[in-house]
């Protein structure tokens, strides 16, 4: 059975630069009109952790659903 | 993965650096390099100078300390000589390391004390408002050269490769698992271990450079990097503008400072017959 993950967004922390964006191999991400990440395709995520590694507020953590 | 957070003062969050700033990446790759080596938060020293990267010590939850503009090795000479025992960790900037604190650099790298200095170089003087460096590219746009600046930046790892540093290395934030890799190994390493991260300073060089959003500046890190492995086919000509990454100098040839300074102090106590 395919993998399935949770994405935790701190949005006080977030300043959306959107590093995460432009590395999300799967557009799962996207920089909201507040100017705040929002997660639109939480489905298409495949934990590959680059938007957590990448972030530089510490504002986006991958959980892995069992 | 490390869980970052555990490292981390989460009441001084949000931090205070730009939107894309490679601070906190870095800062990140930095958490992670020290967990994998085992550090514990009591036995290990944070010091830093001025700047964007003095805000470090801010964010992360070890023995911080905020020092003097440059002068960040210095005190940390001080540190490591009263507490041996302590792994001591710089992390300072490239105007801090490089422009003021230039002659502590070659200094601190010529005694060989065995610190672990992570050099971040956003190429500006960023926090005070986007001066140019000595580590400016040449042509570039800055507050203090509104036309462009008219002197070539040098390369900071020959100059500590010069100086006597036993650990250099070189790596963007584009590269972090890279970047992490190094600094693991600069902490591992016994005398003075430097690691150069290239960063990128969205607010005050790349809006002034068009170079785009943090993402593309990030590209662009990718894009202009070759590794040591590469570099050695490359002419010079080629190698022009390119950014060399991985391990540049290792090597074991030398004691560190505060090892020889200790077995100094033992021998002289032996002579009067007493211990350390």
């Amino acid at each position: 059975m395919a993998k399935t993950f949770k994405l935790h967004v701190q949005e006080a922390w977030c300043k959306g630069c959107g590093i995460c964006v432009g590395f999300c191999p799967k557009k799962v991400l996207e920089i909201a009109v507040n100017g705040k990440l929002s997660v639109v395709r939480p489905e298409e995520c495949v934990g590959c952790g680059q938007c957590q590694l990448r972030c530089p507020d510490f504002a986006i953590e991958v959980e892995e659903v069992k | 993965m490390t869980n970052v957070k555990d490292y981390i003062r989460q009441d001084k969050l949000p931090h205070i650096w730009c939107p894309g700033c490679g601070d906190g990446t870095i800062a990140g790759a930095m958490i992670r390099a020290i967990d994998a080596c085992g550090l514990t938060k009591d036995n290990t020293a944070l010091i830093t100078g001025i700047g964007c990267s003095a805000r470090f010590n801010n964010i992360m939850d070890f023995h911080t300390f905020q020092t003097a503009h440059g002068r960040a090795l210095s005190y940390a000479t001080g540190f490591k000589m009263m507490k041996p025992e302590m792994d001591v960790l710089v992390a300072t900037g490239d105007g801090d390391c490089a422009g003021i604190g230039g002659n502590h650099l070659i200094h601190t790298a010529r005694r060989n004390i065995d610190l672990t200095v992570v050099m971040i170089n956003n190429q500006i003087y960023g926090m005070t408002g986007g001066q140019y460096s000595p580590m400016t590219p040449y042509p570039s746009i800055a507050s203090t050269a509104q036309y462009s600046t008219f002197e070539y930046p040098f390369d900071v790892c020959e100059l500590v490769k010069a100086a006597g540093g036993t650990y250099v290395a070189r790596s963007t934030t584009y590269h972090i698992n890279l970047t992490q890799k190094l600094i693991e190994n600069a902490i591992r390493h016994k005398g003075f271990s430097f690691v150069e991260v290239i960063s990128q300073c969205p607010t005050n060089f790349g809006k002034r450079n068009k170079m785009g959003s943090p993402y593309d500046m990030l590209m662009k890190q990718k894009e202009m990097s070759v590794t040591v492995e590469q570099a050695k086919d490359m002419s010079p000509e080629e190698l022009e503008g390119k950014i060399v990454i991985g391990e540049l100098v290792n090597r074991t040839d030398r004691k560190p400072f505060d090892e020889v300074y200790q077995d100094m102090v033992r021998k002289a106590l032996a002579k009067k017959g007493e211990k350390l």
